[in-house]
């Protein structure tokens, strides 16, 4: 089992900046840290390949272990005021959607203090019903419920009243369902012996519950699973009339004079403000990343974009196992000395038996470059794969993948420990789609060590780097998405990853800008550049990602809802906004497989002059990369094809073209209309990758080899292999600085 | 759906003699329904070594419960290991047990 893991405050980061490690252990006293250089993360010991660098640095040394908790699920925090301590009389409303009414207690709307067991909170109870709980301390707590169940995905107007005078409670919920269905609608009354106390200092929540002050780490529970829209609180007791004008008035404060608060999240939609609309301005925010720009209770379907229709998209919803930042204390720091070569890097922790990376990317000091390659570290990538779970989740992950389900520690350990967060490919216990991933948690798979799928298989392009002389430095989608092309200018040329799969919009016309104005490309990778996502300009080290319509979506995003709430733009795939990767490298994904790979033979045009560069020291009909660590093979896992439908540049030159590819390895669903038994690789001549170059008007150029599994042929034989000179060839041409010509 | 015939124990014995194939076109069927259950309380492979050590296991009825590992066994070759899944998998598909 683990028994360290640990995250850093960053992933990239420049000489001077501090780097701040966080850790956490369980059942050992202490632990030793020391930095490291990633050269190559590939720890199978039949190859070994696997190296890495110890570096000394001050921090190197035992520390002292202790156990940091998680907090997980998402709700939103009101500081207490003035206005909610002198409350009397109340009427709190909401309209709520729930996704897992019969899981137990969650928390609606509270203002309760768990210690002195004080104040009120309109909960969903243990039997899926409203409930409100008032209490004026121990011994002194009352409750009262519907009785009935919410119905499961439907929405429902949930009120409750206390009046002070008479002692008297209500709680009602009004099923807002399909007429076809059963109403689920419900209230109550009862009776409290005593005068209800204010809950003081503590917050008011939503969709949780507080805990008890001594709580350390996580300070809330019973999260509510599901969406709630216009709560509101008003300071007398209010009938139902009232409450249904209420819950439907867009300006609550000039309907009801006692309004105390009333909560429009329709406002600062991307962003974690909760406005309330009264006059009294009891502000709020949320916590955890729950999802926001989704549909309310009055969605009309007239709107599919949250910014045409804010009114119609006033819900938040909540998910228990939402994550966002750790939050964890730093054991100790770590200021990044001038002078430290750019790179892969990692703090290696050691506790017993077990060890653990915390990886980080050193590029140069900020506006300069101390290589003239570029490698670009796909962190965006590596966050919408962190603590990937589909394997364990997905009934067909081992029909689509051809293999038996394989675990290695880090995966058993996240299956017991679901507080670490999802990723994008994951769906919620509720069973939504994942939008959000941050990389401010302990990221299981952004290692070496690890799995060969998103960051270790990139090491072994960064050992092969290194093993062939060539220079480089490093830096990352973060770093691209923040400076665009001004930091891709710095380089004679760039080289991807195996997988740069996820792009924002800067990071896109930041590349596109570098290749139009001269700057060269080798993307030694597969399925790149295929979903648009979004980084947040408010919450560092956080992605948003919207699986719309079509693509290898692994989940279905939810309809209505496929505009990204950071930025208002659409999201899906980069094809389906009208600017496909074959218009940015030749090349876009057509099929993916995994269990066997393929090989890549010339085609004529690789005679071409404009394409001698690329074959020096290669026979005329030598088989290229018929051997590799992934599938055995250098085409496959996912892999790109031309497409002049989809903008891949006429003068662009296909020069090898892969076969060999298996049965199991299939179309993707953007590559076809309908589904077909001659889909696969045995039967379909799309299945293919095609390796291609291109020149551009402004002397720059592209390579692209539109395959996943490129990179994990580079190691066979010592590193000395036809992918290797191949990709060596490329980037020495591409590091010098003569201009490439269009050709005539 | 496809379903397994119990008394093709043959094809057990043929997975036996090469886990990762090439397989005959029946028992290529029976992989695929072993791999298709539900996933809980699946077995499936832990690798404890990379490499070099396996065990087997099985997932959880639920998310956030361990995996439990089949106690006392440890494999040096993953093979072993797919050797062991298949058949527990087959009994639990079949509900007859195997000697
Ligand atoms: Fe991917």
């Amino acid at each position: 089992m683990k028994k360290i893991i640990a995250y850093t405050n960053v992933w990239t980061i420049a000489p001077g900046d501090t780097l701040e490690v966080k850790v956490s252990t369980y059942g050992v006293p202490r632990y030793r840290a020391d930095l490291v250089r990633v050269i190559c993360g590939d720890d199978d010991p039949d190859r070994g390949i696997y190296r890495e660098e110890e570096i000394v640095a001050p921090f190197s040394g035992d520390y002292p272990g202790r156990t940091q908790i998680m907090p997980a699920g998402s709700h939103v925090c009101v500081p207490s005021s003035g206005e909610l301590k002198h409350l009397k009389s109340f009427t709190v409303q909401v309209w709520v959607f729930p996704t897992t009414p019969e899981k137990g207690e969650q928390g609606l709307v509270s203002h309760w203090d768990e210690d002195a067991q004080r104040g009120f909170a309109l909960v969903v109870d243990g039997s899926g019903a409203a409930a409100l709980r008032l209490g004026a301390g121990a011994g002194k707590v009352v409750v009262v419920a519907s009785g009935k169940p919410l119905a499961l995905r439907r929405w429902h107007l949930v009120a409750a009243s206390w009046d002070a005078a008479t002692g008297e409670l209500a709680v009602s919920q009004g099923f807002a369902g399909s007429p076809f269905e059963a109403d689920s609608s419900s209230s109550a009354r009862g009776k409290a012996a005593f005068v209800a106390a204010d809950a003081g200092d503590a917050s008011l929540l939503m969709a949780a519950l507080p805990l008890s002050r001594s709580a350390t780490g996580q300070t809330t529970r019973c999260h509510f699973n599901g969406k709630l829209d216009r709560p509101r609180l008003t300071g007398r007791v209010l009938s139902a009339a009232e409450i249904e004008a209420l819950a439907w008035d867009n300006a609550p404060r000039e309907r009801e004079r006692l309004l105390v608060a009333g909560w429009d999240f329709s406002r600062d939609i991307g962003s974690t403000r909760v406005a309330d609309s009264s006059f009294n301005g009891l502000h709020g925010h949320t916590v955890n990343l729950p999802s926001r720009g989704v549909k309310g209770f009055n969605w009309s379907g007239r709107e599919q974009n949250w910014r045409h229709a804010p009114q119609e998209y006033g819900a938040i919803h909540f998910h228990d196992d939402d994550h966002y930042d750790a939050g964890w204390d730093t054991d100790f720091t770590y200021v990044v000395p001038d002078g430290l070569k750019s790179g892969v890097y990692a703090v290696r922790l050691r506790a017993d038996d077990d060890e653990w990376y915390a990886t980080f990317f050193v590029r140069p000091r900020r506006g300069t470059a101390t290589a003239k390659l570029a490698f670009l570290a796909s962190t965006v990538t590596y966050m919408a794969y962190a603590n990937y779970r589909w394997q364990v989740h997905e009934r067909f992950a081992e029909a689509a993948e051809v293999f038996w389900t394989t675990l290695d520690r880090g995966d058993a350990f996240l299956q017991e420990h679901p507080e670490f967060g999802l990723s994008t490919y994951d769906h919620h216990w509720d069973g939504s789609g994942v939008r959000y991933a941050s990389r401010l948690r302990p990221v299981i798979n952004m290692a070496p060590k690890t799995p060969l799928w998103s960051f270790n298989p990139d090491t072994h392009i960064l050992g092969w780097l290194e093993h062939a002389g060539i220079d480089y430095d490093v830096i990352t989608d973060e770093d691209l998405h923040h400076e665009g092309v001004a930091l891709l200018e710095r380089y004679e040329a760039v080289v991807t990853g195996t997988h740069p799969e996820y792009y924002t919009t800067p990071m896109w016309d930041g590349l596109r800008a570098y290749i139009a104005r001269g700057g060269r490309l080798a993307y030694l990778g597969g399925n790149g550049f295929i979903w648009r996502c979004a980084l947040s300009d408010e919450l560092p080290g956080v992605l948003e990602l919207r699986r719309a319509e079509d693509g290898i979506r692994y989940r279905d995003e939810e309809p209505g809802e496929y505009y990204l709430e950071f930025t208002g733009e659409y999201g899906g795939l980069w094809r389906r906004l009208g600017m496909a990767p074959q218009a940015l490298v030749g090349v876009g994904t057509v099929a993916v497989g995994f269990d066997k790979s393929g090989w890549y033979r010339r085609t004529p045009e690789s005679f071409d002059r404009r394409a001698a560069f690329i074959f020096e020291g290669i026979g005329d009909d030598e088989i290229l990369g018929d051997f590799g660590i992934l599938g055995g093979g250098a085409s496959g896992s996912e892999i790109d094809a031309v497409d002049t439908m989809l903008g891949t540049p006429p003068h662009t030159l296909v020069v090898a073209r892969s076969e060999g590819h298996s049965e199991n390895t299939y179309l993707v669903p953007d590559e076809t209309g309908f589904h077909h038994s001659a889909m696969e690789g045995t039967h379909n001549p799309k299945v293919r990758a095609d390796m291609t170059f291109f020149e551009t008007p402004g002397g720059g150029a592209v390579f692209s080899v539109g395959s996943i599994a490129w990179g994990g042929s580079l190691p066979h034989d010592g590193y000395e292999n036809n992918v290797a000179r191949i990709s060596g060839n490329v980037l020495r041409r591409f590091l010098d600085p003569r201009p490439f010509a269009m050709p005539e | 759906m496809y379903q397994i015939d119990p008394t093709r124990t043959d094809l057990i014995e043929e997975f036996d003699r090469a886990p990762g194939g090439p397989h005959s076109a029946e028992l290529k069927q029976v992989i695929m329904r072993l791999r298709t259950g539900p996933m809980t309380e699946r077995f499936i492979v832990v690798c404890t070594r990379r490499g070099r050590e396996w065990a087997v296991g099985r997932m959880p009825t639920e998310r956030g419960k361990p995996v439990a590992l089949v106690e006392g066994v440890v494999f040096d070759d993953y093979d072993n290991a797919a050797r062991l899944v298949f058949r527990l998998r087959w009994q639990a598909a079949t509900g007859q047990a195997l000697g």
